[in-house]
């Protein structure tokens, strides 16, 4: 089997992100996992146990005392020495803003071939690598292949359920020396804002998403009521976005955020094309809108006409009655 | 300063947006083509800084099919000051690895102290070509910038990457690529319209640019498919059992 990396995001604590699991399995359905991971010197060894548990049959330590200080530059020194090392036939690393800077600088300098945000991966008869995309929001499915040696690939985050069986990695430990002229410089990391204790949207298992239906910002606490009773993360169609109910990360949509939960629940939204794009991928989902005709209930498995503040305290008192 | 701004056109986000499942391409036919909204985003960050700073230079550039060129001529109404359209009949089906390697001959050819990229496309959502850019011109990349602060030496600008907000600069030359919150585009105006008109417009084809000669498509689409459309589900009004009817079908589904 040939070796395929994956590369492995920390936070600027040096905790493993939580994409590690999903990338390690997607590498080892392709080949023998190789779990690369740039770190300040002497900080990756606490790291092998955990990338091990995850299915890493090899941890490849870059060090460098630019980690952390130079964006993008670390990551994309740590994947070019470790392919130098040991030939891998692809590279696979999260569809995250950092790391797809690094794949895709690593692409152009190798080269390479780049499958970009894809939702799973496989080797057809012959071993060629095939990365299977989702496209338009869903309404496809584009299954591709690269031609070139290696095969960097882009992983949508939590797309990819399967786990790979742990592993006792062995370890190689490199000194790295980064291009400084080429990367930028991180200048300050910013604490992290008051913690919701909500999820991300991106990634998230449910997602509750309010509309221009909510009617206006106080009103929208609903959302995040329901939210909180189930769980999950909080979005918005584009439409509540421009009417100020909420700030614009939160849009979900084709221009927006496109999410792929287990269930998704649309309060007073419409359903244009534009916000269907970015959700019907979702498992289940869930619409309350009091217009009958609205273009969501076509996509909802479940479907209530009927006004959300009515039935949303309803469902979140019955949601906590069933928790008791 | 001469700036230059990657424009895409894409299907419009508003129309249903189809594939041609026999070549795996764009069914072109299938509605509307617009400058895609963050593309224009990243023009408005360098307008910007053309009307604070007189003397600087705006282009953007495309690759694309000859109607790309719409694109262009909405960011000249806009302020931009010439554009850039690389369009050849060999470019048709390119991937990104290609799309980047042509783009970044053109930039070349050009000139530039900046190149400003939206961060990922409404089409393709790959997000890697800003970055492939910077890597064939050896530029730093400063990623999914939120906010935008450019001097003539150096760029600087909030990236609110996954794992947490960072503060990231470089000096120019650099590429950097914003979010939708980095800029709201401005309307064209009926002097902007006009004036345009008489804006230049500059078509390279492939022979026209110095393009690294390994420069290929390496990703070829296998087959393309496309998923059945959802079918709506139970669908009731509400009589005031619906929130508990809603319920036990969550529970069902152990989604409780």
């Amino acid at each position: 089997m040939t070796n395929v990396l994956a590369l492995i995001e920390t936070s600027s604590t040096g905790v493993i992100a939580n994409t590690a699991p999903a990338l390690i399995a997607a590498a080892a359905k392709l080949g023998t996992p190789v779990a690369v991971v740039a770190t300040q010197p002497g900080a990756g060894d606490s790291l092998v146990e955990q990338l091990g548990m995850l299915g890493a049959q090899q941890v490849y330590i870059a060090e460098s005392t630019q980690v952390g200080s130079l964006l993008v530059g670390p990551q994309l020194g740590a994947l070019i020495s470790a392919t130098q090392a040991l030939e891998p036939s692809a590279v696979v690393v999260a569809n995250s803003i950092e790391s797809r800077a690094a794949a895709g600088m690593f692409a152009a300098r190798t080269r390479s071939g780049l499958l970009a945000d894809v939702v799973d991966v496989k080797t057809d008869d012959g071993g060629a690598i095939i990365g299977v995309h989702s496209v338009f929001g869903g309404a496809y499915t584009v299954e591709a292949t690269v031609s070139s040696a290696i095969a960097v690939i882009t992983l949508r985050q939590g797309a990819l359920d399967e786990r790979a069986v742990e592993a006792t990695p062995s370890v190689t430990t490199v000194s790295l020396d980064v291009e400084s002229r080429t990367s930028a410089k991180i200048e300050r990391v910013h604490a992290a804002g008051p913690d919701s204790g909500r999820p991300g949207l991106r990634g998230a298992v449910t997602v509750v998403s309010g509309g221009r239906g909510l009617g206006s910002k106080e009103n929208f606490v609903l959302v995040e009521q329901l939210a909180d009773a189930l769980g999950g993360a909080v979005g918005a169609s584009r439409a509540a976005v421009d009417a100020g109910y909420i700030e614009q990360g939160s849009q979900v949509g084709q221009t927006g955020i496109t999410v792929s939960p287990q269930l998704y629940v649309a309060l007073g939204i419409s359903g244009a094309i534009q916000h269907r794009a970015g959700m019907q991928t979702a498992k289940t989902i869930v619409a309350i809108n009091k217009d009958e005709d609205a273009p969501i209930f076509d996509v909802a498995d479940f479907g209530i006409v009927g006004d959300v503040f009515t039935v949303v305290p309803q469902l979140i008192a019955a949601i906590g009655t069933r928790s008791n | 300063m001469k700036i230059i701004v990657l424009i895409k056109q894409v299907p419009d986000t508003e129309e249903e947006r189809k594939l041609d499942t026999s070549t795996g391409l764009l069914d072109r036919e299938a509605g509307d083509r617009i400058a895609d909204e963050i593309t224009e985003r990243a023009l408005e960050v360098a307008l910007r800084h053309k009307d604070g700073n007189k003397g600087s230079e705006v282009v953007v550039l495309t690759m694309g099919p000859l109607p790309a060129k719409e694109a262009l001529r909405k960011a000249l109404s806009m302020g931009a000051d010439s554009a850039v359209h690389v369009v050849d009949e060999r470019l048709e089906g390119a991937d990104m690895a290609l799309t980047a390697a042509v783009l970044a001959a053109a930039a070349k050819r050009t000139g530039f102290d900046l190149i400003i990229a939206g961060n990922e496309s409404t089409d393709g959502r790959g997000g890697v070509v800003p970055a492939m850019v910077a890597e064939h011109l050896g530029l730093p990349l400063l990623p999914s910038l939120n906010s935008v602060e450019i001097t003539e030496v150096s760029v600087r600008g909030e990236a609110a990457l996954d794992i947490g907000s960072l503060t990231v600069s470089a000096e120019l030359p650099a590429l950097m690529s914003v979010t939708e919150w980095a800029a709201e585009a401005r309307f064209p105006n009926f002097k902007g319209i006009i004036s345009a008109k008489r804006k230049h417009v500059e078509t390279l084809s492939l022979a026209d640019i110095d393009l690294d000669s390994a420069a290929t498509t390496t990703t070829p689409v296998l087959t393309t498919s496309q998923r059945p459309a959802r079918t709506a589900g139970k669908k009731i009004v509400d009589d005031g059992t619906a929130a508990q009817e809603l319920a036990e079908f969550l529970a069902d589904r152990n989604l409780l």
